[in-house]
């Protein structure tokens, strides 16, 4: 018992002399085809020069969690270093006929299917290990989908600072209002990853948010 | 039953149930024992309705184990949950801002969770006004 509370202490110093230096987990969380991805790799391109993970319009094409280390962001003359980890999506359900749509063979569609429950499971067992976490919706769907209110509640549990970004504004059917009014509790942010539209307003909230780390 | 007979049962829509559990029957349970008992409704071919809701990090570790099962499970693609909660003004993320501790520790009576396979339920569409269950077929 005593060892226990003993090694939590040392842990907990080396932990803040960590975050002392700057570098901060900076997890992207979301369902399926959100956009967490496109959005990681327009911070990392940006920043780094380096992308992080390949994008599809197949869902799942994020199945095992992505790292970047070492991503320092500048905005407004401030700068902070972050760990990038971008996750698989989180589902309830995984049909690996849904793959078949996109012409995917039968063979590659069960492996992938199989992969992204793998994904799922990853993901879940990551939250626990996020400094701060950016949960990526997509603006044209409903966000009352349980998944983002799972996911959300986790964080909100576990006292991880959340940012909620609605992504794709670009498209006509984006509907910002009632992302905004699913989570009024949160900072929403608009942006479009694709086009890089609004990011300024992403870091700000971004170096906000920190803060709460 | 085992596991082979749960995974032949499950797709058919035919012959499935809707099973109510009252929040009395998980109060005492911890989460192994909870999430064990609602997988044993949900794979036996049952869409649940439960009253109250589970604790965050309970949903997720549903999701989890169910995500384990498919591909090992004859049938078996996940499930369908959603939440409604019975006070709209005051939602699950502010009561736990404010510290009401039924909502960090599940309860929160006032809420319905349904529960199904996703061989049955299509899809739950839901806002804050009402639930739309659609089954597969």
């Amino acid at each position: 018992m005593g060892i226990k509370i003993f090694k939590n202490f040392f842990k907990r110093i080396f932990s803040s002399m960590f975050k002392a230096k700057g570098e901060i987990k900076l997890g992207f969380y979301g369902p399926p085809n959100a956009g967490k991805t496109s959005l990681a790799n327009r911070i990392c391109k940006d920043f780094t020069g380096e992308e992080i993970g390949s994008v599809s319009k197949v869902p799942h094409e994020t199945r095992t969690v992505q790292f970047k280390e070492k991503v320092e962001i500048e905005y407004k003359g401030k700068k902070m270093v972050f760990k990038m980890i971008d996750t698989p999506g989180i589902a309830t359900r995984i049909d690996y006929e849904d793959f078949l749509k996109y012409k995917v063979k039968k063979k590659a569609a069960k492996e992938r299917a199989k992969e992204a429950t793998q994904g799922v499971i990853e993901s879940i067992k990551w939250l626990d290990d996020m400094d701060m976490v950016v949960v990526v919706l997509d603006a044209t769907e409903n966000p009352y989908n349980q998944v983002n209110i799972t996911i959300i509640g986790n964080l909100v549990a576990k006292k991880i600072p959340v940012l909620i970004v609605a992504n794709k504004i670009d498209l006509r059917k984006a509907d910002l209002k009632k992302i905004e009014s699913a989570f009024p509790e949160y900072d929403t942010i608009g942006i479009s990853a694709k086009y890089g539209k609004n990011l300024e307003e992403f870091y700000e909230s971004i170096f906000k948010l920190s803060k709460k780390v | 039953m085992s596991k082979k007979k749960r995974g032949e049962k499950l797709g058919k829509l035919k012959g499935f149930s809707i099973q109510f559990l009252p929040y009395s029957e998980i109060k005492d349970q911890d989460s192994n024992e909870r999430i064990k008992k609602i997988l044993g409704i949900i794979l036996g071919n049952n869409i649940l309705i439960l009253q109250g809701r589970l604790r965050a990090e309970e949903e997720a570790r549903l999701i989890g184990d169910t995500m384990a099962m498919i591909g090992h499970l004859k049938n078996f693609k996940g499930i369908e949950l959603a939440v409604i909660s019975g006070d709209e003004k005051l939602n699950f993320f502010k009561k736990i801002g404010k510290g009401i501790a039924k909502a960090l520790l599940g309860g929160d009576l006032g809420a319905v969770t349904i529960i199904g396979p996703a061989t049955i339920v299509k899809d739950i569409k839901k806002n804050p006004k009402k639930i739309e269950l659609l089954l597969s077929r």
